[in-house]
């Protein structure tokens, strides 16, 4: 079957491409990338004016929690929020139940992506069993049986000795050691940023030196070995400026930034609603000067990549006590619409270096297929509406959890459609494409 | 009987004879006027204590749980007597012999007790916000009798209280408090009530326990306590807990009253007609000496009789006050 894409703007950092091209795709993959393609007995499908054709958007850290947390999310609901979301792929994070730091529990996960048939799923991998912090996990097993990357995330590894071996082994097979980036000291039982409104809200803080501490050890093991070291979820100034000094020096740094820290501050856990703990989250909502240096870090290359740290609970698990509701949101929903309307709109980026940071780049940095609209390449596709208006509704959304802090928030920006492996997973009925 | 003041206050008389929320979750919550309402109800209420018999029917036929999820000798109890002198009708429930104990949320909790029907639930609970969370599901009126390190509202009022009886007014008094900041939830009360009423608010500490930005909160911060309590007219001790020396904020209890503790040597430092206060319960010989404790400016047994007539206004107000009563 081949479908041929007509007169959209087509969006491909990777490629060089920033223009109205057409796009033929047969079957699975891409097979012409040119302006004005014959038909040719292909189905022409007209792009209406607005919408903007990128390579899949790819979400390189998200939560999946299947095996074992079903009541929170499946890989089905999670690939569903995800091509709703506008990603044609998702990395998922290993701290299941059993955790996945072996090859069997990422062999059950890749084989429920299969039968959703929804996004990719790229499974990360433990660094040490259980996640536990003392022996290395399966990690070549692991790899074979398909992870990308490897982390102990929710947690930062627990010694440097062990993260250093990690980079050291996963460098072999040039995979990325992920970091939850965190000094366990420094956090004790914190559940918010230290800072104003922790304090007046009586909530136990932690700095964001918490965090970069985690950032400055990692950096100097990854210069130490030479092994790729990617920052999780970054959210402190501090992180930023080891990220970028490292850069600089060398190292085989990268780093990525969830929507909700260049969006909120620490102030949305006193308004509109206090204690709302849609809110909590680790890392944390951060004070302002944090949150315009992740723009920043946004706007002049810095960060690499936005990734959502989709964290789906369960309602019950949030209607609780602030400081016993778990950590996390999702996130996969929302994605889009906050980074065109927080980033392109408010004119700190154009719509290329999006798709670096939600495509081209996640691709580069977990070594998978995607990230680019080369010919011959799969037909991994997601068509964003830049202008569209998008009101979220947390009740609407695939995810089978809601818990998000952006109820009922209204933004400029959304998904069109998204495309995987040439077949039309989502239509945004809003955007009015007939894809 | 009248929620009207007739003893000695010469703050503004407040243009309000109500509260705006259905609940006290926290000073922050409160205007000036409110404050002042609060204040002059409980001049009103503390005459009934003198009383021989020393009931009124304010609140005859409402229902109060008191829902304490932590240890309260003192706050339970002058709850209770508040409730009891207004005719209430109270309820106990405290966490040992609660449904908490077999895994119940505190939200179903609270919807249970709610399905009974009760007019205010007075909770005491270890979390910031838990107050917050009942009155988002709660059509009972919700009265913080204090949540974590957040808030104690009635601490702060009747602390108030205590130092208008003997200053008659809080504006432009010096007023030190000192000890552990950090884990305070009557600090953040009282610093929310003191600076909305006009006074000057020092704290002091070791910067161990010094919230974040606290300066933010419209207070000096210092850990010089000599500097802290030069001039004041009002000392307000908190309490150091024990666990906090294994916590490493500061060395030893004995160090600690060596550089914190108020001693009658500090005391010299302040105003000639200086209030002691400190909202118990006490650690003598680590933030407070004895001698001071014990001494002729201390008025903290005085902030504990106070503490009635605070909660019984509070009480009364949030039960509709006047109208109320004329209803009734």
């Amino acid at each position: 079957m081949k479908r041929l894409l007509k007169g959209g703007r087509v969006v491909d950092p990777a490629n060089g491409i920033d223009g109205v091209r057409d796009i033929l795709i047969e079957g699975e993959r891409i097979a012409r990338v040119a302006s004005n393609l014959p038909a040719d007995g292909a189905t022409v499908v007209e792009i209406p004016d607005g919408l903007v054709i990128c390579p899949g958007f790819i979400d390189m850290h998200v939560h999946l929690r299947e095996p074992g947390q079903e009541h929170k999310e499946t890989v089905a609901t999670g690939t569903a929020s995800a091509v709703a979301g506008g990603f044609t792929a998702v990395a998922c994070m290993p701290n299941t139940n059993p955790v996945n730091d072996n090859a069997n529990v990422t062999t059950y996960i890749l084989n429920k992506a299969r039968e959703a048939n929804l996004a990719r799923v790229y499974p990360i991998g433990a660094v040490s069993r259980g996640s536990h912090g003392e022996l290395l996990a399966d990690i070549a097993d692991m790899r074979n049986a398909g992870c990308v990357a490897i982390t102990d995330d929710g947690h930062p590894v627990k010694t440097a000795i062990l993260l250093r071996r990690a980079l050291e082994y996963a460098g072999m097979f040039g995979m990325p050691v992920i970091e939850h980036c965190e000094d366990p000291s420094l956090k004790g039982d914190a559940v918010a940023h230290e800072g104003y409104y922790a304090a007046s809200l009586g909530l136990r803080g932690m700095p964001g030196a918490c965090e970069a501490l985690g950032v400055e050890r990692g950096v100097l093991l990854a210069e130490l070995t030479g092994s790729s070291f990617h920052v999780a979820h970054m959210s402190a100034r501090a992180s930023l400026r080891a990220v970028r000094k490292a850069k600089e020096a060398g190292v085989h740094v990268t780093c990525e930034v969830a929507p909700h820290h260049f969006t909120l501050t620490d102030e949305a856990l006193a308004a509109p609603v206090a204690y709302d703990t849609n809110t909590k989250m680790n890392p944390p909502l951060r004070e302002a000067a944090d949150r315009d240096a992740m723009l920043d870090g946004i706007s002049d290359g810095s960060v690499d990549a936005i990734a959502t740290d989709h964290a789906p609970h369960h309602y019950d698990e949030k209607k609780v006590e602030y400081d016993r509701a778990p950590f996390g949101i999702v996130g996969l929903e929302t994605a889009v619409p906050l980074s065109l309307d927080r980033l392109v709109h408010a004119g700190l980026i154009r719509l290329p270096r999006l798709v670096e940071l939600m495509s081209t780049n996640p691709a580069r940095i977990l070594r998978v297929p995607g990230g680019s609209l080369a010919e011959g390449a799969p037909a991994d596709i997601t068509i964003i509406a830049p202008d569209l208006r998008v009101r979220v509704q947390a009740a609407a959304m695939r995810s089978r959890s809601k818990n998000t802090p952006f109820d009922g928030w209204e933004l400029r920006g959304g998904v069109a459609a998204t495309v995987v492996g040439g077949r039309t997973l989502f239509v945004n009925p809003d955007a009015s494409v007939g894809i | 009987m009248s929620p009207h003041a007739t003893v000695h206050d010469i703050d503004r008389r407040p243009a309000i004879t109500s509260l705006r929320s259905k609940d006290l979750l926290g000073i922050s919550d409160l205007t000036p006027d409110e404050i002042t309402l609060i204040l002059d109800t409980a001049d009103a209420m503390k005459e009934i204590a003198s009383r021989p018999i020393k009931k009124v029917p304010a609140l005859r036929g409402k229902t109060v749980v008191n829902l304490f999820f932590e240890p309260s000798t003192r706050t339970r109890t002058s709850f209770e007597i508040a409730e009891k002198r207004l005719s209430a009708d109270t309820l106990n429930i405290a966490i040992a012999t609660s449904s908490v104990v077999k895994g119940e949320t505190l939200a179903d909790t609270a919807l249970n007790l709610e399905a009974m029907h009760p007019d205010m639930i007075v909770l005491r609970h270890s979390s910031s916000g838990a107050c917050h969370l009942l009155s988002r599901i709660c059509r009972s009126a919700i009265i913080n009798a204090g949540d974590g390190m957040h808030e104690h509202p009635t601490q702060a009022l009747l602390d108030a209280f205590t130092i208008r009886e003997r200053k008659r007014q809080l504006n432009g008094l010096k007023v030190a408090i000192i000890g552990d900041l950090l884990h305070s939830r009557v600090l953040r009360s009282n610093i929310l009530l003191l600076t909305r009423m006009g006074a000057d608010v020092w704290v002091c500490g070791p910067p161990t326990l010094m919230p974040a930005d606290i300066r933010r909160f419209g207070v000096t911060a210092t850990s010089s306590i000599e500097a802290a309590v030069t001039g004041a007219d009002v000392i307000m001790l908190l309490r150091i807990q024990l666990e906090r020396m294994e916590g490493a904020y500061f060395p030893s209890l004995r160090e600690y009253f060596n550089v914190f503790g108020m001693s009658e040597a500090r005391m010299q430092l302040a105003k000639p007609d200086v209030m002691i206060m400190h909202p118990g319960p006490m650690n003598r010989g680590v933030e407070i000496a004895s001698e001071v404790a014990d001494g002729p400016y201390s008025v903290i047994l005085d902030q504990v009789a106070n503490g009635v007539a605070v909660r019984m206004a509070v009480l009364y107000l949030l039960a509709g006050g006047a109208e109320h009563e004329e209803a009734a």
